[in-house]
This record gives C-alpha cells, structure tokens and sequence, in this order.
C-alpha cells in the first residue's frame, strides 16, 4: 500500500511538472509571434500538402499557392485572365508560339529581380522525372514535354527558352486554346533559383521559402495553421489591402461554422452539410454559393457485364433518377441537376444537354421502362445491379434515394457497398468488381476540354474505360483546330456523342459555399472559385 | 541495478522489432496507395513518384532501408506533406499532446478525488446523490457531443473563450479542450473515489481513529485517503496511456495540430512514413515507461531489486 502511495505520488508530481514547465515557458501563442496587424481569416478544410508549387496538388494547396506566388497570367477580381507576371505577350498565327514579355518591377520577396529564366527553370522541374510532380501533366501542351516526363528526352529540351530577361518564348506541340488559363495553375509558377539551389528539399520553409506573389509564407505548422504577410517587394503591392492572411487549417466544416459564428474566421472554406438550411436561414447575407466547375457522377464499368454492350440499361437507368428530387430533396444544399458532362459557366462552349433533359420525369420513366425491357429485364427479371461510393453520410444518402428510385420506377434489384475511399479509388481503377461506382471531376481550367478530356480512350482518368471511335476523332479534331469557334463546335458534338452512349450517369453539378463576413470587401463569386487575398479589403470597424 | 536496467533494454529490441515489421506490412497491405487520388496519374508520372519514394523496390528492399534509416534517426518524408519529415511532424505534434493530456488528466485527479470524498463523506446526502447523478452524466456523454456543446455556450454564445486553436492568442484556448478531455475522466475517477472510500470509512481501524477523538478532517486526511486511493492509481495506469496518444476526437473538434490528428488522418491518407513513424514511436514510448516503472518498483520494493 505504501508502494502504491510512493507511485501515485510520483505520477501526480509528474504530471504537475510538466502542466507547470509549460505554464512557466512563455505561451508561444498563436505560434508566430506576428504583431496585431489588421489580418484576414481564411478556413481551409484540409491542409495544404505542399507550398512547392511544382509538388503541391490539392485545390486548398492551389489557394495558398495563388496568395505567394504568381504566374504569367492570373485572374482579375472580376475573374478576367489578366498579366500577372507577364505584363503583355503575343501568340503566333498558327497558336503554337507563346511570347511573353515579363515586367520590368517583378520582384521575388527578397528584392531579386524575377526573370524569363526563373520560369524556365521551374517548368523544367515540372516535367523532370526527378521531381515526381503530380501536375506534370498539365503541361504536356508543350513542345518536348512528354518525352521528358517518360524519361526519353533532357528537361533541358522542354519547349520553353528565355531570350533574354524579360522574354519568355514557349513552343507547343499543338494548339492549344486554353493555354492561357492553364497557366494561371500553380503548377507553372516560377521558382527563385538560387534559393532552391541553397536549400533544396527545405526550400519551402517559411524562413526560407522566397515567394513572387502579393504575399510571403512566414509561418506554417501542419494541421494547424499558414500565415502570410504582406509582400513588399511585389510588384503591385501598392494595390495590396490586407497586411497579414491566416489560413486556418479546420477539416471539421462544424469547426469552422462555429468559429466563424465567433467571429474568428471570415471566410470558410466549406458550409457543414447537415446545417446546410439552418445556415441559409441564419446567414443568407453571408452565404455565397455559386456555380463550381465541378460534376458528381455515378461511372458505368464499361469492361463487363451487365454494363458492357448494354447502353438501353445504362439509359434506362440514368433516365430514371429524378435528379430535381436528388439536389432538392435528398441533398438539399443548393447543387445544380446536371443533365449534361460539361458544367454551365464554361469560357466559350454552348452546354449540351441529354435529350430527354425537357420531359417531365413521368416522361422519362415511361421511356426508361420501354428501355429496360428492350434490353431484355423485366418484373420477374429484374436487372441486379451494385453500386459502390465511398462512406460518408451524403454519399449514402444519395446512393439510398436512387435504389429506390430505381426500384420504383424500373424493379431493378440494387445492392449498395460502401467502402474506404481509397479502397474505392484502388477497385475503380482496377475495374474488376466494380458495376457502378461514385465519382467526381473538377476542372482544371476554364475549358471544356478539362472534362471532355479524361473520357478520351486511354486517359488514365477514364474510369468507366470509355472507348468510343466518334468521340475520340471529335476530340482530335477539336485539338488540330486553332480557331476558337470552330474548334468549339466539335468539342459540343464530342459531348453529343457522349451524352448519347451514356458511360456515366451525371448527377448535379457542384456549387462552391463559402460563408464571407460582412467586413470583408471585394468578394466576387466565379466558377473558378478563386478569391485572391490580394483583391480583398477589410471595412475598418 | 544498472545491469537490470541493460538486460531489460535488451529484451525490447525484439519487442520493437516485432511492432515495426507488424506495422509494415499492415500500413502496406492496406488497399490503395499515398499518391492515389480520383486524378489518375498518367504511368509515366505514377512511375516517376514511386520512383521518387522508392515505392517501386521490392517489399523486403524498402523495409530495410526504413529500418536503417530508423537506426541513424531518419523516419522519412512525410508522403502527404512533402515539406515535412516525419520527424518534424512528430516533434511538433507531441508535445501538444502531452501538455493537454497532462493538464486534463490532472484536473481529473484533483476534481475527481475531491468530489468522490466529499460525496462518501455525505453518503446518501442530497449533494452525494447531485454528485453522483453530475458523475454519471459525465460518464454517460460522449466527449463528441460535451465539446461542441460548450464550444456553443462558452465560444459562441458568450465568446469567453476562442472556439478553436489556430491563430488565437493566450491561454484560453487550452481551457475548452482540458475541460472536455477531464470531464470523463472526473466523473469516473469522482465513483472510484466515493466507492472505496466508503469502503475505508467503514472499516476498524477508521472506527479506532474516531475512538481516539480525531475529527473526521484529520481522519480523511491521515487514514483514509491513502488506502482509498488504490483503485483510482490502478485506473490512472491506462488512463495516462491513453491521454498521450493524444484523443483523436478532441483534437479533431478544436484543430489542435496534435499526434492523434496526424495518425488518424495519415492511416486514411495512407501516409506510410507517418503511420509507422507514430507507431514505433509509441511502442518506444510504451517500452520505456514500463521499464521506468519497474525501475520505481524497484526502488520502492528492495525485493525486487535483489531477484
């Protein structure tokens, strides 16, 4: 018994020790020890996995990455591509020769003068096998880039030469309309040689991270917190309004709801699901939600039975969810029904849409029912079917109201599998066992192409395995051609094409939500869902 | 005494070793890969990254180059945060952790033995019963539900007290989460009080004390609180294990950059380096704690040192 008191003994004093050897310490506080200087709160709902912009890969990576850094072009507040880097540039005649002409003022943060060969130097390490970048594909638009990233061909041959400091000139290996939009993407940022050199791998350190964008990294503990300050050497910092940004790393969206209700975020990355209504209520001022260049779908495993050679069933199938009941009803969050691929909002493309998308849906049951029974199923024969998503409380909420959709309207047999959505992602890629399975895409850019693209015969995105010959030439087509509008017209009748051999079952169409506190100014919604910092100001209270 | 402490630490190389090879191979059996998301890579570049990660060596290759980097001190990159070793990671993580841990878990102790007395004390009172009822309301409540409830009340509503962890200033933001990481542990430590100190209470050498004239003050204090302590010590052993690996829930709720979160989400991210590395970490910790306790036993009970 004496033993036992010794020992508790013991613990108790450790444990005050430790609670008093940290009390004693002085509280690092928020951990960057940054004077109180007017700072704009941003939630973001997972962490950014890399601030190198040649590594990073997440769309919350992206966001920090557009606040510190800066390509040839961005986008203006008002979501126009604008020259950010490159104050003017020129396009050859046959759209394969890009010339850029980078400002005179460009600065890195430490006062180094930004060069053509900073760009060069990072695209070159885009595509180097070394530097294993998810994004390297991006890019494959430019000349010599492919054979790079396969490991045939130097970096050093990339189609992307400084002429001389102030002039870029970059060689593509085929027309490409969108370019411009795609090198708004962080992937193609510039990086500060030297510094890179210096430091290597811990070249994106906060202490030594040199950034050319409106701000600087100064402080970044994972899981946590990024904060930014004010980058006086840019450019047009004159026209910077906030001095400090924390981005505020919150993956619970209730977190972030409540801290932004108590005042200590102004900007959520997200709006919690379930008190999506309760939300529209309190905050209708505050909530922002706009059109996402985003799809939810549900994929076909096109490589065997019962999918495979079966497009009635698929139709069928697709004609028979009520997708105004799905974004309404069952979701209830302000998604858009989608009855095309190609989300509305996209730059210079007329939306398609499936042809059936004007009847009433006691239309299209009538016409889905004809379609199942033509592909051979019927009351005693019903179609049994599996559908696989990922588990989370939405998903199988979705996945539910279609089961019985589909019952109700058709009597197919569904059997729903829920599983760990890397476990999904492995058996959709191998497409072994999968009948249907849950989806997305977001686009990368501004251009039809990003998600007309990935059904193409052998992207490695192409889950469902589509392989259809008319597409295939239409997306071809599309791609030798230079002239917008004609080019245009055969990546509609891609879609056509698509939408009549239903290898996916598109759903809604996302909306980005942000709930935005009165002080901030400046705010613009776009497809895009890009919110510079540097186009915000905060009202002095 | 020095050659106990070697011989023992020599018996948990094995012990370590057999928790690396376990965790290895189950972080690796597990289906799909750290770079595999809903943007399939092109093969090129899916080869370049395993390549870069030496992902694309043979099972038994990337073991031992794990384990050798262990030996100098290395537990990798991080394959979710690329800036980051996991080392790093580590170092910044636990200490968060221990400090929460520690402050909650002596709240629990001072609270709970205080209340568990008091209600013994006035056993079958209106205030045992009121305690008693607190207790078990406490132990009832699961802490996903407390937290947010007083992040509600005392953040939202009444702003005493930040809602979250990142970027907020002062000591009050450690306030919400200690008090819903002690809340439980109160409650159970307050019933484990109350129950055996009634015990005590009535036991002959506590009616011995009385007959000597001592005030029931001086018996708590001198006679009874010590032996009533047994089973809240037994209790504590487990408890204080479970408060450093830190609580996935409560670091989840107010975004404390903590080593639970890291684990949780690096399982799901399949972020092999990071898996593993809190995993040896952990058993080292374990592995030496025990030895230290031992080693206190040994000191308190000679028997022991002498075998």
């Amino acid at each position: 018994m004496l033993r036992s008191m010794k020992l508790f003994r013991i613990v108790l004093l450790l444990l005050v020790g430790i609670a008093a050897g940290y009390l004693l310490l002085p509280l690092d506080d928020s951990g960057d020890g940054s004077p109180a200087v007017p700072t704009l709160h941003r939630g973001l709902v997972t962490d950014p996995e890399s601030v190198d912009p040649q590594k990073a890969r997440s769309t919350q990576a992206a966001e920090v990455l557009r606040d510190i850094g800066e390509g040839l072009v961005g986008y203006s507040a008002e979501g126009k591509l604008v020259g950010a880097a490159a104050e003017s540039w020129t396009i050859s005649d046959d759209g394969l020769t890009y010339t850029f002409l980078i400002r005179d003022n460009a600065r890195w943060s430490n006062g180094d003068a930004l060069s053509a060969a900073d760009f060069v130097f990072a695209l070159r390490r885009l595509v180097d096998p070394a530097t294993a970048a998810f994004y390297a594909e991006a890019v494959v638009v430019i000349a010599n880039a492919e054979q790079i990233i396969a490991g045939e061909m130097s970096p050093t041959e990339l189609g992307v030469v400084a002429q001389d400091d102030h002039t870029l000139i970059m060689t593509l290996q085929q027309p490409t309309p969108y370019m411009l939009s795609l090198l708004t993407h962080p992937s193609t940022f510039p990086l500060h040689r030297g510094s890179v050199q210096q430091h290597g791998d811990a070249f994106t350190r906060p202490e030594n991270l040199l950034s050319n964008g409106a701000y600087k990294l100064v402080f970044w503990e994972p899981s946590s917190m990024l904060r930014l300050q004010r980058n006086e050497h840019y450019w047009n910092n004159a026209a910077t309004a906030i001095d400090a940004v924390n981005y505020h790393v919150i993956t619970q969206e209730v977190t972030q709801l409540n801290r932004f209700r108590a005042g200590e975020i102004d900007i959520t990355g997200s709006v919690p699901p379930d008190s999506f209504a309760a939300v529209r209520e309190q905050f209708a001022e505050q909530l922002h939600i706009a059109p996402y260049l985003g799809v939810y779908y549900y994929g076909y495993n096109l490589s065997k039975p019962p999918f495979a050679d079966n497009p009635e069933l698929r139709q069928a199938l697709s004609m028979a969810i009520d997708r105004e009941v799905l974004v309404e009803k069952v979701i209830g969050r302000g998604e858009a029904p989608a009855y095309s691929w190609v989300p509305p909002g996209v730059d210079n493309y007329a939306p398609i849409r499936f042809s059936y998308a004007d009847m009433s849906q006691e239309e299209r049951n009538a016409t889905a029912r004809r379609l199942y029974h033509e592909a051979g199923y019927s009351k005693d024969n019903p179609a049994q079917i599996e559908v696989r998503y990922n588990t989370s409380d939405t998903q199988q909420r979705i996945a539910l109201a279609i089961q019985s959709m589909w019952a109700e309207a058709l009597g197919v047999q569904t059997t729903l599998v829920n599983e760990e959505f890397q476990v999904l992602l492995a058996n959709m890629q191998a497409a072994e066992i999968t009948q249907i399975f849950r989806g997305s895409w977001i686009g990368d850019y501004n251009d039809a192409h990003t998600f007309l693209n990935i059904l193409q015969s052998g992207n490695p995105s192409n889950t469902p395995g589509f392989s259809n010959k008319r597409y295939d030439q239409r997306m071809q087509d599309a791609a030798k051609q230079t002239d917008p509008a004609k080019r245009r017209l055969y990546l509609e009748e891609a879609e056509r094409v698509l939408l009549s051999e239903h290898p996916v079952i598109p759903l809604y169409f996302y909306v980005s939500k942000h709930l935005v506190s009165p002080r901030v100014q400046g705010w613009g919604d776009n497809v895009l869902d890009y919110h510079y910092s540097q186009h915000l100001s905060l009202a002095t209270d | 005494m020095l050659r106990y402490a070697l011989l023992r630490l020599l018996g948990a190389i094995p012990t370590l070793l057999l928790v690396i090879v376990l965790a290895f191979l189950m972080v690796h059996a597990a289906p799909g890969g750290p770079f595999d998301a809903e943007r399939v890579l092109p093969p090129e570049i899916e080869a370049n990254i395993a390549k870069a990660y030496h992902l694309d060596e043979p099972l038994p290759q990337q073991f031992f180059s794990y384990l050798s980097g262990l030996l100098h001190g290395d537990m990798g990159p991080s394959y979710r945060y690329r800036d980051h070793t996991v080392g790093d990671l580590i170092s910044s993580a636990f200490p968060l952790s221990l400090l929460l841990g520690a402050m909650a878990m002596l709240l629990a102790v001072v609270i709970g033995v205080s209340a568990g007395t008091l209600a013994a004390l006035r056993k079958d009172s209106l205030l045992d019963r009121m305690l008693m009822a607190l207790a078990m309301t406490g132990i009832s409540i699961p802490v996903f539900v407390i937290a947010p409830l007083l992040v509600l009340l005392l953040a939202v509503q009444l702003q005493w007290l930040p809602a979250g962890w990142s970027g907020t200033a002062g000591a009050g933001k450690y306030v919400l989460p200690v008090i819903s990481l002690a809340l439980p542990q109160i409650a159970y430590i307050a019933r484990l009080t109350r129950a055996s100190m009634i015990d005590v209470l009535g036991s002959d050498f506590i009616r011995t004390a009385r007959a000597q004239g001592l005030g029931t003050g001086a018996i708590v204090r001198l006679h009874a609180l010590k032996p009533s302590m047994l089973p809240v010590l037994s209790y504590m052993g487990p408890a204080i294990a479970a408060i450093l690996t830190g609580s996935v829930v409560v670091e989840e709720i107010f975004g404390i950059p903590g080593l639970g979160q890291h684990f949780v989400r690096g399982a799901l991210n399949r972020d092999y380096t990071l898996v593993l590395g809190i995993v040896v970490f952990y058993a080292t910790l374990v592995v030496l704690l025990n030895l230290v306790v031992d080693l206190l036993y040994g000191v308190i009970d000679p028997r022991i040192r002498r075998r």
